[in-house]
């Protein structure tokens, strides 16, 4: 039962406090939702996409609802603004390291918050490309 | 920030009146217990005058007191010298809802030969004292059962389990790190043959303990040395600390344990008002005067931690992803919850130093956290 509030930086713990892309998006064009294999925690993301490209759509808006810890919650918050503006195909190269990048490093433990944010993402746009295809 | 403490189940302010006894302990009266000379004397006599207040304070003779540096050795002392000592009976029955250092002895000692049974226990936390009969037989040693548990509180009957032990002829250990000065121990009443005891559940220092072994009762030492404490742990005694210990105890009294009860009470009472939650384990006398465990399910117990912590507010939980092993708490899953449910509680445990103004801003507080962690929650 160890505290654990004191091994996140201050980017974390302020994303994890105040995070600014949370909530859901009416009508989202595709929903990520994966349960982390660790600790059995519930990310969502959802997106809105703009296709006047078809060939090369675009994330117009992000938002996430986890159910996890702190370092879930700073990731997905992360994640959300690192996903906001790319196009999909720029979106897939988002990883978990870039995740970790932006929140200036995760304690070890935690590793697998992160992961849990860059499968999110990329269930999300698989979603959407398996339906775009079939539509 | 002002803190406010509610983590007391993990270790407890040491009391001023407790600190004040023990300096003089460090800088005027620092002798070896074992010396002959004034100084080693004075020592000596704070020494078994300590040992008298705690035997007295359950009952007990003094030459049945061990102190050790806490509830880790005590229980480890207990059953691993009871084990070597007796090598012609090899099982031992415990529960599931035991402090690691009772599962891991344990755990240990099944590499040592021992056959080990886990008591399961109901949805509230109580060992089932038919099934407990049921598992002892001509090979069982000892029974160990915890007495006020660590994580949501329950008070085992152990009173009942010592008298079906006396009849059955098997030793009865209870770990009483968290009852201690909260819950009437008796040795004699409770035909208790090895009680664990800890100084810094109780506002006294940390790094002290005591076991309680009934006199006639052979046990095999864990540190071998000089023979301090009859031979059973040796090192040079911690006095300091052990003088603390004891005023700790002296300073405890059931006023108090009505006190933190009440406070408790409200406490419940108010989260329980915020939706979708629940209590984990036993209600009102069954439960530790000091102990809240609350389910809030959908919402991490590590983020509620998070955001109390944010705020000035010291809690625990059970979540595995505050756990460095990323386990979920085995107490939370023996009383049936599920991963989630056991990631989604939280303890907060009270001592007397706690105020009803103190809860009344902890419920603020919560409900506030409650709120913007489940909008961000996708469970709803
Ligand atoms: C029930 C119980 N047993 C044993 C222990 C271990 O005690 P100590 O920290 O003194 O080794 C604790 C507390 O940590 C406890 O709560
Ligand atoms: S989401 Fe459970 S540990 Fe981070």
């Amino acid at each position: 039962m160890a505290n654990k509030f004191t091994s996140y930086n201050k980017e974390v713990m302020k994303r994890f406090l105040h995070p600014k892309n949370s909530g859901e998006i009416k009508n989202p064009d595709a929903v990520g939702k994966i349960r982390n294999d660790y600790c059995g925690d519930l990310m969502e993301i959802y997106l809105k996409i703009d296709d006047k490209d078809k060939k090369n759509p675009r994330i117009k808006d992000v938002k996430f609802q986890t159910m996890g810890c702190a370092a879930a919650i700073a990731s997905s918050d992360v994640l959300c603004e690192l996903a906001r503006g790319k196009t999909l195909e720029q979106a897939k190269k988002i990883d978990n390291k870039l995740i970790i990048k932006r929140l200036k490093g995760l304690p070890s433990i935690k590793l697998h918050c992160s992961v849990l944010g860059e499968r999110t993402l990329r269930d999300a746009i698989e979603k959407y490309e398996k339906k775009n295809s079939e539509g | 920030m002002k803190q406010i403490y509610l983590d007391n189940a993990a270790t407890t302010k040491v009391d001023d009146k407790v600190l004040k006894s023990m300096l003089p302990y460090f800088t005027k009266r620092y002798g070896n217990a074992s010396s002959q000379h004034l100084i080693g004397q004075e020592a000596k006599r704070a020494l078994e005058e300590s040992r008298h207040i705690i035997a007295k304070s359950i009952g007990a003779k003094d030459d049945e007191i061990i102190f050790t540096s806490g509830g880790t050795e005590s229980n480890n002392l207990a059953l691993k010298g009871l084990f070597f000592s007796h090598p012609e009976k090899n099982h031992i029955i415990t529960s599931k809802i035991e402090h690691d250092s009772i599962l891991n002895t344990c755990k240990w000692l099944e590499t040592q030969g021992a056959k080990i049974t886990y008591l399961d226990v109901d949805e509230k936390g109580f060992v089932n004292i038919k099934e407990l009969e049921k598992a002892i037989s001509s090979d069982t040693l000892i029974v160990s059962i915890i007495h006020g548990n660590n994580e949501i509180g329950v008070i085992q009957d152990i009173e009942e389990i010592g008298k079906i032990c006396k009849e059955r002829g098997v030793y009865f250990h209870t770990d009483a790190c968290q009852s201690f000065t909260k819950v009437l121990i008796n040795v004699k009443k409770q035909n208790l043959d090895l009680v664990t005891l800890n100084s810094h559940k109780i506002h006294g220092p940390k790094g002290v303990g005591a076991l309680y072994v009934r006199k006639g009762i052979e046990i095999t030492p864990l540190a071998h040395g000089g023979g301090h404490e009859k031979g059973l742990r040796s090192g040079t005694e911690n006095i300091p600390g052990i003088v603390g210990f004891a005023r700790a105890v002296k300073i405890a009294n059931w006023k108090d344990v009505k006190k933190i009860k009440k406070i408790r009470d409200r406490l419940i009472k108010g989260i329980l008002k915020i939706s979708n939650t629940k209590l984990n384990g036993a209600e009102g006398e069954d439960r530790l005067c000091n102990n809240i465990n609350i389910c809030f399910n959908n919402i991490e117990g590590e983020a509620i931690g998070g955001y109390l912590d944010a705020n000035g507010i010291c809690s625990s939980t059970g979540s595995a992803c505050s756990s460095n092993t990323l386990k979920t708490s085995h107490v939370l899953k023996a009383i049936g919850l599920s991963d989630i449910q056991t990631n989604t509680s939280i303890r907060l445990s009270l001592s007397r130093f706690n105020t009803n103004e103190e809860i009344d801003y902890v419920l603020k507080i919560l409900n506030k956290i409650v709120r913007k962690l489940r909008r961000i929650s996708p469970i709803k």
